[in-house]
């Protein structure tokens, strides 16, 4: 009795064993020693981002008004941002544990967006109907 | 025993990948972050309470701008410049944009190069990572001046909605103080490189322990996340 367990036991940490010996082949030409990769992917981020902060800037420059204007403005703030964390700040590569517990939280920040989206469209009816003849 | 948590270390044997990792690794009864140090993990987590911050800063100034019944001054034209002859919109604000995001790039190369020991690269790269940042609030500096000169003040400006000082300034000027404390970090801990402290394991002065190159990463998890900031303020306030 004791003497199975013990084999199925064993048997579950060289499972484990050779999984991490997998991952570690895997994955190690690029952890060889902390986060290293290769410079190329550095550089073809970094000319990304160059290029989104044109088309950024060329938005204004051309003077897009309307939605098109504000979804182009979040299109490339949201790419630029996501090259960021995920490649210059590593996250691409982190354990999900991490990954999720830095991203998650700050998403729940679009919830205070909306609740004072509808604060300020109140504050804003209240202005126009008392302060209107002043204003 | 208790320096090896100092390190980044290797993944444990028997740790689950993927989207079942994230329930393995919470509920291990044991450090959450398995292959991430304290100093790297608590990075995150200082980042992850200045987002917060900066959230709280745009969100009013999100609630300012929707709930004026006076026209938002037009930052187009409030931060267009005069070169030449040509009357360029929002010139200024673009070349900061540039001069971060080549910040940015130096920066990612050096932690590459300090995970390599390449000594000299790294530090190099760090001092190029400052000097690019000192620039940028050099630029802020000059832009604060502009606009104070043409008379905007936290209270009111000659173009509309008084809270627009009040927003620009609180908004550029804590991000501009985080860029401050970014250069002189780059500074200290390049130094720190170029004199081989993580090479002889040299013990800090203040904390007396053992440096190592990792700290190169955590300083450039911290630049880029100036950077970061600077995408969402070019965005909503510059652009918007």
């Amino acid at each position: 009795m004791t003497n199975a367990a013990v084999h199925v036991e064993g048997q579950a940490a060289q499972h484990a064993l050779h999984a991490y010996a997998h991952d570690a082949v895997a994955s190690g030409a690029t952890h060889a020693a902390g986060q290293q990769h290769p410079i190329k992917l550095y550089l073809v981020v970094w000319g990304w981002l160059f290029v989104l902060s044109t088309c950024s800037y060329l938005v204004d420059y051309f003077g897009i008004h309307g939605h098109l204007r504000w979804s182009l403005i979040l299109l490339f703030m949201v790419l630029k941002a996501g090259l960021i964390v995920a490649v210059f700040m590593h996250m691409a590569w982190e354990r999900l544990a991490l990954a999720y517990a830095i991203l998650l939280p700050p998403v729940l920040v679009l919830v205070f967006v909306a609740i004072m989206v509808f604060e300020s469209g109140y504050t804003h009816l209240l202005r126009s109907i008392f302060f209107a003849a002043t204003a | 025993m208790a320096e090896t948590t100092l390190m980044q270390p290797k993944a444990a044997p028997g740790t689950i990948p993927g989207l079942r990792g994230i329930a393995a690794d919470w509920a291990s009864d044991q450090r959450a972050f398995k292959n991430v140090s304290w100093g790297k993990a608590m990075m995150w987590i200082f980042l992850l309470s200045d987002t917060f911050i900066f959230s709280c800063f745009l969100l009013s100034y999100m609630t300012a701008r929707m709930s004026t019944t006076v026209p938002w001054p037009n930052p187009s034209e409030v931060f267009a410049l005069n070169i030449g002859s040509k009357h360029i919109p929002l010139i200024l604000i673009a070349i900061m944009t540039f001069v971060l995001i080549s910040s940015s790039g130096t920066m990612a190369m050096a932690v590459n190069f300090g995970y390599r020991h390449d000594r000299v690269r790294t530090a190099a790269l760090m001092l190029a990572t400052a000097a690019f940042g000192a620039t940028f609030v050099g630029m802020q500096a000059f832009e604060w001046t502009k606009l104070i000169m043409e008379g905007v003040r936290p209270w009111g400006n000659p173009w509309g909605a008084p809270q627009f000082g009040a927003c620009f300034f609180m908004i550029t000027g804590f991000h501009g103080t985080h860029v401050t404390i970014g250069v002189i970090f780059l500074i200290a801990i390049a130094r720190k490189v170029l004199r081989g402290d993580f090479d002889r394991e040299r013990r800090g002065f203040f904390t007396s322990r053992k440096g190592y190159y990792e700290i190169v990463e955590i300083t450039g998890l911290y630049w880029h996340f100036v950077d970061l900031v600077w995408v969402f303020i070019f965005a909503f306030f510059y652009l918007w």
